[in-house]
């Protein structure tokens, strides 16, 4: 164990991890799903970022995009329904030095983990989050969720879904202190990598909406967009995503926008004939909660102690005669 | 046990019967074993300030003391209301005293209203003396007035000793705003009836505003000091409670403080919660002091957030505690069994309250045992304790934090809202650096190595936590297998329950049988659990004199329980559980044998040990008597 701490670098700088190093399993999802889009782009980040194994944790809730960690070879926490979230703040708050992600669904974040959601833009905790969102619950097979579209037939609604749907964007540019909001597709990976790669670079919590097809329930959903590349809206700025001309050459269809500009977000975010695809807003600016929140002293044992008798001298009652000395 | 020396008339006509110690004449102190006394106010008027100083420095002269904080439901119920009562109530004892005790003896209420609640409610003792602010007589509102009057005429009535008090008026003689100093004048008074020492209660004055600047210190103590002079001169009656003089420094604190300290104590450094009557204070406190030794207090959106969040923060490799009461417990139902399906090493503190939905916020109940031990679906298995006094309060959240990362357990700790308002001193600990949580380990996982490489004999296996080169595996409430890969394999599942199941045996090896109170057999055993262990054995002790041959067990560990348990149940004709929990009475009509629902830790000794366990227990959602004990164990003895 006792190494120089030359030799330690060298080592560190000879150790090129693959691929294959971060892959776990083969995963179980549908072919032509989403999330193996998803799984290869985040895989690549790791290796291109050489993302220490065991430093990174992948979180996730229930349905199928939860199964995301076990596809990981990282460490992974596959937790409960809705819950992803508040469980990789806990970790982020215990361990700053870990690389945290989150792997959510749309039911899972939008629906029965939506207060998390919320709060979670809130904290701003430096996690970066992927909202796989394929507009319908897959692993019960097929109920509506809050993003599917009004009239969507369904299980539980097989008259069509009864209320629009919820626009993850608006939603979460609505909220204090949110600080990178992303959308990419499932069906451009070069875009889905450059996004993903941005949202891990920015400090604070990045959130990722991934448009993600499903081909079991809902298999034409997205056609419209696919068959048509007039209307995926590339949003691109200088100080954010920039794209290849390879990609601008398929997709015409482009707005320059400063990811600074709040309301110009909105609006984006906001169209219902176009998906946008880009950063639609990042401030670097906002400040994290386990900053805020973690002193980063060193806690010996010593210092727990001083603590903590300092605490007993408040509430200790002397002997009668032992005298005020003794309490000081 | 009490006595009340009137050497002048009292407003009463009529003082209550007497047993001197003292001479009368002059102003001799009657000598008490011990006295029950009690400040009321509207809230906001200081009395639980006045009432936490007496019973500081009735322990510092060397008395025992139980204090009980006097709590209303509301924070600013309407001034002058029945149900707005706040204030403390302090039993001070010449030896130590484990519980609240029987009713008042002596009460100094800031005006009558908050006084007919206590009288309503059955707290006041027959013949009860009543000191009682006289502002209201000539109040300009005659209503309030007639009130009053009223009030005051039916308490002599009804035989209480009661003197009126011109609080008020004698603080405006030393003060401008009269309503901030009447609970130290108050003092004063009670530190004279009770011939206390003035020079330790003007040194408690000091410590109590510590803080404030010296003005305020010096007119309090002035306040302090002619309530002294007022009570001297103008009551008929004195009192000493003999003290046995401490040796050792002792720590003052209620229960929540104590988990608190607890928490500090046991090295964790995150606490995540969410805002609940009565566990928040203990949160409260941990905010003030958490940061001051590298801690964190989370404030989650909600209970299950902040149930999530100390588990994510454990599974990272620093155990976590997570406080809560009833209903928030109810919604960390499933994520606790997330940590136990995960092996997460959790702390889980439940100060119960009254229940079921939101139930009796501020009032004590011990209703949470069966939804503690099987709470979760599926088969959970957690441990459970349950702290049966302030310092257990303190050293319990040590060894949880201990045990939940030995046997990568949740471990919950059952307090209740009557350990949480209550104080009584306890030996100051001597710190231990065993106590602390070690430093996360971070050593290489040895190849082939599993995360849930289940000893086939304890169901242990090694922590595998994020930062260790090689255990990288993904935790999963799914059933998995000893790599943690999601199995439905039937074996696999079973495997996995089973081993989840041993380490709550295994922790049952390390257990010591719990200590009889009274002889090791008789014709009675009282059982209980948690809050209720001064009252029971004070029961117990008072019949044991008497002749009776009743003892009594009280349990720490609710699951895993302890050995020795049965082997002690049967050296005696009959058990019987003391519990704050309901059990249908078997002198309802169409309770029998067949339908009768038990208490919740008689069900549990009938079913385990397959004794006929008996139960009694009250709900009414005040920390139960030593007399109402002693009346139901009397009970139990005839038939």
């Amino acid at each position: 164990m006792n190494m120089a701490a030359t030799e330690c670098l060298l080592q560190l700088y000879e150790e090129r991890l693959q691929l294959e190093d971060y892959q776990s399993g083969v995963p179980r999802w549908c072919s032509g799903c989403g999330d193996n889009a998803i799984l290869a782009a985040v895989q690549r980040l790791c290796r291109d970022e050489g993302l220490r194994p065991e430093q990174t944790v992948f979180v996730s809730g229930i349905g199928c995009s939860s199964r995301f960690p076990h596809y990981m070879k990282t460490y992974g926490f596959h937790g409960i329904h809705g819950r992803a979230l508040p469980i990789a703040e806990g970790v982020k708050m215990a361990r700053p030095d870990l690389t945290v992600f989150v792997n959510t669904g749309d039911g899972d974040c939008c629906s029965i983990g939506a207060a998390h959601w919320i709060h979670a833009l809130r904290y701003n905790m430096n996690i970066t989050l992927f909202l796989h969102d394929n507009q319908i619950y897959g692993l019960t097979k097929k109920q509506v969720s809050p993003t599917s579209p009004i009239g969507t037939r369904s299980n539980t609604t097989p008259r069509g879904a009864y209320l629009e749907a919820l626009n993850p964007l608006t939603v979460t540019l609505g909220v204090q202190n949110v600080s990178f909001v992303a959308q990419a597709v499932d069906w451009i990976p070069e875009l889905l990598y450059d996004i993903v790669k941005a949202a891990y670079h920015h400090k604070g919590l990045s959130f990722v909406r991934i448009v993600q097809r499903c081909p079991e329930w809902l298999p034409k959903l997205m056609d419209p967009w696919m068959h048509d590349p007039q209307k995926v809206q590339l949003v691109h700025h200088e100080r954010a995503l920039r794209i290849s001309p390879a990609i601008a050459k398929v997709y015409k269809n482009h707005v320059e926008h400063d990811p600074l500009n709040m309301d110009r977000a909105r609006e984006i975010a906001s169209s219902t004939d176009v998906v946008p695809v880009g950063i639609l807003y990042q401030n670097p600016c906002v400040p994290c909660y386990e900053d805020i929140r973690r002193s980063g002293g060193l806690r010996s044992a010593d210092y727990v102690r001083r603590g903590l008798e300092g605490e007993f001298d408040k509430f200790t009652v002397w002997p009668e005669g032992a005298g005020e000395q003794q309490a000081a | 046990m009490d006595a009340m020396t009137p050497a002048a008339q009292p407003t009463s006509a009529r003082p209550a019967e007497s047993r001197a110690d003292a001479a009368l004449g002059g102003k001799a102190a009657t000598t008490l074993k011990e006295h029950i006394v009690e400040i009321i106010s509207d809230s906001g008027e200081g009395a639980q300030r006045c009432g936490q100083s007496l019973g500081s420095i009735a322990a510092r002269m060397g008395n025992g003391i139980w204090t009980t904080e006097i709590i209303p439901a509301e924070i600013r119920p309407p001034a002058r209301s029945v149900a707005g009562a706040s204030g403390n109530r302090i039993r001070i004892g010449a030896g130590p005293v484990t519980n609240g005790g029987d009713e008042t003896d002596l009460v100094i209420a800031f005006n009558e209203q908050v006084l007919l609640g206590r009288v309503r409610g059955n707290q006041l003792k027959p013949g009860c003396t009543i000191l009682l602010e006289s502002m209201w007589r000539s109040s300009p509102d005659a209503k309030v007035a007639a009130s009053y009057i009223d009030t005051h005429d039916r308490l002599v009535k009804a035989g209480y000793r009661v003197y009126e008090v011109p609080l008020e008026a004698e603080c405006r003689r030393h003060v401008s705003d009269p309503r901030q100093g009447k609970n130290m004048f108050a003092l004063g008074m009670l530190c004279s009836i009770y011939s206390l020492d003035l020079q330790v209660a003007r040194e408690q004055v000091a410590l109590t505003f510590g803080k404030k600047d010296r003005g305020v210190i010096e007119q309090n103590v002035r306040l302090l000091e002619e309530g002294f002079k007022w009570a001297e001169a103008g009551l008929d009656f004195k009192y000493r409670i003999p003290a046995l003089r401490n040796t050792q420094p002792q720590i003052v604190v209620n229960g929540n403080t104590a988990l608190a300290l607890g928490a500090l104590a046991s090295g964790m450094e995150v606490c995540a919660m969410y805002p609940i009557t009565p566990a928040t204070s203990a949160s409260h406190y941990l905010s003030d002091v958490f940061e001051k030794v590298g801690g964190v207090v989370h404030q989650a959106e909600d209970e299950i957030a902040a149930c999530a969040f100390a588990i994510g923060a454990s599974y990272a490799g620093k155990c976590t505690v997570t406080i809560t009461s009833g209903p928030g417990y109810s919604l960390k139902q499933e994520a606790i069994g997330l940590a136990v399906m995960g092996e997460i090493p959790l702390v889980v503190v439940n100060v119960q309250r009254g229940g079921p939905s939101t139930g009796q916020p501020t009032k004590v109940e011990q209703g949470d045992l069966l939804t503690t031990l099987f709470g979760s679906h599926g088969d959970a298995p957690k441990v459970v304790m349950a702290p049966a006094t302030i310092e257990d309060c303190f050293y319990s959240v040590i060894t949880a934090r201990k045990i939940a990362e030995t046997f990568n357990m949740v471990v919950v700790i059952l307090s209740d809202a009557g350990l949480a308002t209550s104080q009584t001193p306890f030996p100051r600990p001597h710190f231990q650096e065993s106590w602390l949580a070690p430093p996360i380990d971070q050593s290489e996982v040895p190849e082939g190595a599993l995360p849930y490489a289940w000893n086939p004999s304890t169901g242990l296996a090694r922590r595998f936590i994020p930062g260790q080169p090689g255990g990288m595996h993904t935790v999963t409430g799914l059933a998995h297998d000893s790599a943690s890969h999601v199995a439905y394999d039937p074996e696999i599942n079973e495997a996995g329950i089973r081993a989840r199941s041993l380490k709550l045996a295994a922790l049952q090896k390390t257990l010591r049988p719990p200590p009889l109170f009274g002889d090791a057999e008789g014709d009675l055993l009282i059982v209980g659990w948690g809050s209720t262990k001064g009252t029971i054995e004070e029961a117990v002790g008072a019949l044991r004199e008497e002749g009776h041959k009743v003892s009594s067990m009280h349990l720490q560990f609710l699951q895993p329980m302890p050995p020795g348990i049965k082997e002690a149940m049967q050296r005696f004709r009959k058990v019987m559980t003391v519990e704050g929990n309901w059990c249908d009475r078997p002198e309802d009509e169409i309770i029998d044998e067949t339908n009768r629902r038990y208490s919740a830790l008689a069900m549990l000794l009938r079913a385990r040990y397959l004794i006929d366990v008996d139960c009694w227990s009250e709900v009414k959602g005040q920390p139960i008597k030593p007399s109402v004990v002693i009346r139901a164990i009397r009970a139990r003895l005839q038939h």
